[in-house]
C-alpha cells in the first residue's frame, strides 16, 4: 500500500507539533522515523494511523483519502512502544482479538481465528506459548506477540512506536535483524519510529529525520550520513564537530586566517563548518590550517578521541587521532578536514543551497588515494 | 562446610530486607483478636450453650430463615446494583471534566459519613407515598418505604461508596494505550468496553462487590426506618437479633448471629478465592 503524505499539520493547543509535513512511501518499504524526543516523530506516527486526527493536509492510503476516516476503518497495524496487550487475556487471544472483533459478512469462524492466531504466533516464533498470559512473558515476548497482534489484520500498514524501546541492547540487536527478515517475508509497508540513530540507519530502507516539529531530510542511511543537507542532521547523526567561521571570497576563514578549504560558490558571511572526527587530516605544523590545544583526551575502541581548543574564543572540537601517531602524545595538534560541509550560520532557509556545497577532499587533500 | 549444619525447614530468624517480621506479625494477631476474633469467638461460643438441637430449632425457624433470606438477598441485590451503578458513576468521575466534578466525588462519600439513622428517616420520608420520590411511583400502585423494596433503596445507599472507591483507582490506571490498540485493531467502543477494559475492571468490581455485600448483611440503623419491619416479610436478621435481645434471650441472638457469621464468611472467602485465581491468572499486583 503506497501512502502519501500531504502537508499534514498538527496542533495541540495552539501548539504545533507537526508543521506541514508531506512525505510518500512506497509499498513495502521499511520507513523509520528518526528524531530527538518531542521532534514530532511519534505524533506523526498516531496521525497515519488515525489515532490522532491532523489539524490540517491529506492523508492517502493508495489512492483513498484515509485524513477523517476511524482507526477501525483504516486497518493500520500499531504496535506501541508500552506493548499494550490485553492482560487479561491468553497470547492466542490477544493475537486473535483482531479478527474475533469483525462484524457481519467479515466474521470469521472461532477455528479459523485460531488457526490464523497460530500461524501467526509461528511467524513471531512464540509457538507454544499460546496458553500463557502476557504477564507470564519477557519483555521481548511480549514486543513478538504485540506485532503479531498487529499482523493478524492483514494491515495495510504496520506502524511501529519505538518498538525497541524498552528492551536491553542484547535482544534488541535480535530483534531488529528478525525485523527486517520478517518485513523482508511478508512485505507489509512498515513504518517506525525511533531515537536511537543505530537502529534507523541498520534497519530502513529510508530514514526521515525530523526535528521540531518538520522533516530535516529524508534518505537513504548513505544519504543522510554522508550529504546531510542541514546542520541538524549532521548534528544529530553520526559523532560530528562545528566550528563558526567566515567564507569570504569563495575561501573558509576561521579567526581571520584561511583553512585552505575552498568553499565554492558559498554565500559569503558568517556560516558553520561541520566535520566529523574521523574526517580529517593531521597536519606537522601549517600556514592554513585548524590548530589547538589538547583539552582532554580518551581512548574509544581503535583510536583516541582528542578534543582541542581552538582559536582565541577556546572553541572546543573532536577529532580522532590514530592510536600510534605522533600527534597524540603532542599537546597543541595541527589538522584540517578532510570531508566537510559549510552552512551559513543560523538561516534555516538557505538549507536548499547545501547541496552542491560539498567538496572532495581529494581535492584538496591529495595525500590521500 | 558449615552449609550443611543448617537445618532444614522453619527458621523464623532470619536476615531480611524487611526486617521486623515478628514484631508486626505478632502486633497484628494481638490486634486482630481483640478487635475482631474474641468478639467473634464470644458470639459462638455464647450460641453454643444452646446445645446443639436447640441451636438447629432456632435457626431453621421460619422467622428466621425469612430475616437471612431478606438479608442476605437484599444485600446481594443491592450490591449488584451498587456495581453497575457504582462502575457507571466512576466512569464518568474518571473519564470525564465536567464543572461540579469534584463535588459529585465527594458527594459519593457521602453514605460513608453520615449517621446511618438519618440515611433511612431521610430515604423513608422521599420514599413514602406521600413522598417526593414515592408519590411518584404510588400511582402506578408501587410502594416503596415499609416494603423489601425500600430495605433495597437503603442498602444501596449505604453500599455505593464502596464500589465506586475500589473500582475508581483502578480505572484511573488503565493505560489509555490499551484502548487505542483495540481501536486500531477494529473494535468498537462497545467491543472494547466488554471485551477489554471491563475485563480488565473485574478484579476491582469483585472487591467492590464483597465490600458492598458485607456492609449490606450487617446493615442495621437506615434499614428499620424504611422497612416497615412485618416479619416474614420485611424483617431483616440484625433486626431480629435486637428483637430476641430486647427480650434478653441471648442465646436466641448470638445463635441467629452464629448463622449470619457463617454464611458472611463463607461468602466473603469465596470472592476471596475467586479474586486469588484471577490475580495469579492476570498476573495483577505482580
Amino acid at each position: 500500500m503506497d501512502l502519501s503524505i500531504r502537508q499534514v499539520r498538527k496542533e495541540f493547543d495552539h501548539f504545533a507539533a507537526l508543521e506541514d509535513v508531506s512525505l510518500d512511501i512506497r509499498s513495502g518499504e521499511l520507513i523509520a522515523l528518526l528524531g530527538p524526543s518531542g521532534s514530532g516523530k511519534t505524533t506523526f506516527l498516531r496521525l497515519i494511523a488515525g489515532l490522532d486526527m491532523p489539524t490540517g493536509g491529506t492523508i492517502l492510503f493508495g489512492e483513498e483519502d484515509a485524513s477523517r476516516k476511524s482507526v477501525q476503518e483504516r486497518n493500520v497495524g500499531f504496535v506501541f512502544q508500552s506493548y499494550a496487550l490485553f492482560r487479561h487475556m491468553t497470547v492466542l487471544d490477544n493475537v486473535g482479538f483482531g479478527l474475533s472483533v469483525r462484524k457481519g459478512a467479515e466474521r470469521i469462524a472461532r477455528a479459523e481465528i485460531r488457526r490464523r492466531a497460530l500461524e501467526l504466533l509461528d511467524l513471531v516464533q512464540l509457538s507454544g506459548l499460546e496458553k500463557r498470559y502476557p504477564h507470564q512473558l519477557s519483555g521481548g515476548q511480549r514486543q513478538r506477540v504485540a506485532l503479531a497482534r498487529a499482523m493478524a489484520i492483514e494491515p495495510r500498514v504496520l506502524l511501529l512506536d519505538e518498538p525497541f524501546g524498552a528492551l536491553d541492547a542484547q535482544v534488541r540487536r535480535e530483534l531488529r535483524r528478525w525485523l527486517r527478515e520478517i518485513h523482508d517475508a511478508t512485505g507489509h509497508t512498515t513504518v517506525f519510529v525511533t531515537h536511537d540513530q543505530e537502529e534507523a540507519l541498520e534497519l530502513a530502507d529510508r530514514v526521515v529525520v525530523m526535528n521540531n516539529g518538520r522533516i530535516e531530510q529524508v534518505g537513504a542511511a548513505d544519504d543522510v550520513y554522508d550529504r546531510p543537507v542541514s546542520p541538524f542532521v549532521f548534528g544529530f547523526i553520526g559523532e560530528s564537530s562545528n566550528l563558526p567561521v567566515r567564507v569570504e571570497n569563495r575561501q573558509v576563514w576561521f579567526d581571520d586566517r584561511p583553512l585552505g578549504l575552498d568553499a565554492g560558490d558559498a554565500a559569503g558571511g558568517d556560516a558553520l563548518l561541520y566535520f566529523r572526527p574521523h574526517d580529517v587530516e593531521l597536519l606537522e605544523g601549517c600556514g592554513g590550517c585548524l590548530a589547538g590545544t589538547v583539552a582532554a583526551s580518551r581512548r574509544v575502541a581503535e583510536t583516541r578521541r582528542v578534543e582541542l581548543e581552538i582559536g582565541v574564543k577556546r572553541r572546543r572540537v573532536e577529532i580522532e587521532v590514530p592510536l600510534d601517531h605522533p600527534a597524540a602524545s603532542r599537546s597543541r595538534i595541527a589538522f584540517r578536514p578532510k570531508r566537510w560541509r559549510i552552512f551559513p550560520n543560523g538561516g534555516k532557509s538557505a538549507s536548499t543551497g547545501m547541496r552542491h556545497l560539498e567538496r572532495d577532499a581529494n581535492i584538496l587533500a591529495p595525500t590521500e588515494s | 562446610m558449615t552449609a550443611g549444619l543448617a537445618r532444614p525447614g522453619w527458621r523464623m530468624k532470619r536476615l531480611s530486607v524487611l526486617p521486623g517480621f515478628g514484631l508486626t506479625l505478632g502486633f497484628a494477631l494481638v490486634y486482630l483478636s481483640m478487635i475482631v476474633l474474641i468478639p467473634l469467638a464470644g458470639v459462638v461460643w455464647r450460641s453454643a450453650s444452646l446445645g446443639w438441637p436447640e441451636f438447629w430449632r432456632i435457626a431453621t425457624d421460619p422467622r428466621t430463615l425469612n430475616a437471612l433470606k431478606i438479608s442476605f438477598g437484599g444485600a446481594f441485590i443491592a450490591a449488584l446494583v451498587n456495581v453497575v451503578f457504582g462502575t457507571l458513576i466512576a466512569w464518568v468521575l474518571v473519564r470525564y471534566r465536567f464543572p461540579g466534578r469534584r463535588l459529585i466525588d465527594a458527594m459519593v462519600d457521602l453514605p460513608f459519613a453520615l449517621p446511618t439513622a438519618v440515611a433511612g428517616i431521610a430515604l423513608a420520608t422521599l420514599y413514602a407515598p406521600n413522598g417526593w420520590i414515592g408519590s411518584l411511583f404510588a400511582p402506578f400502585g408501587v410502594k416503596i418505604a415499609f416494603t423489601p423494596l425500600g430495605i433495597l433503596i437503603a442498602l444501596i445507599f449505604i453500599g455505593l461508596p464502596f464500589v465506586v472507591r475500589t473500582v475508581q483507582p483502578v480505572m484511573e490506571e488503565i493505560d489509555r494505550e490499551v484502548e487505542e490498540a483495540a481501536a486500531t485493531l477494529g473494535a468498537d467502543r462497545p467491543q472494547t468496553v466488554w471485551r477489554v477494559i471491563l475485563p480488565g475492571l473485574a478484579p476491582a468490581i469483585l472487591t467492590g462487590f464483597a465490600l458492598a455485600f458485607a456492609r449490606a448483611v450487617g446493615e442495621y440503623g437506615s434499614v428499620i426506618f424504611i422497612a416497615g419491619n412485618i416479619p416474614y416479610v420485611s424483617e431483616i436478621a440484625p433486626l431480629l437479633i435486637v428483637i430476641r435481645l430486647e427480650e434478653y434471650n441471648y442465646a436466641a441472638a448470638t445463635a441467629i448471629a452464629s448463622v449470619m457469621l457463617a454464611i458472611s464468611f463463607a461468602v466473603l472467602l469465596v470472592i476471596n478465592l475467586i479474586q486469588a485465581w484471577s490475580r495469579r491468572r492476570f498476573g495483577y499486583g505482580s
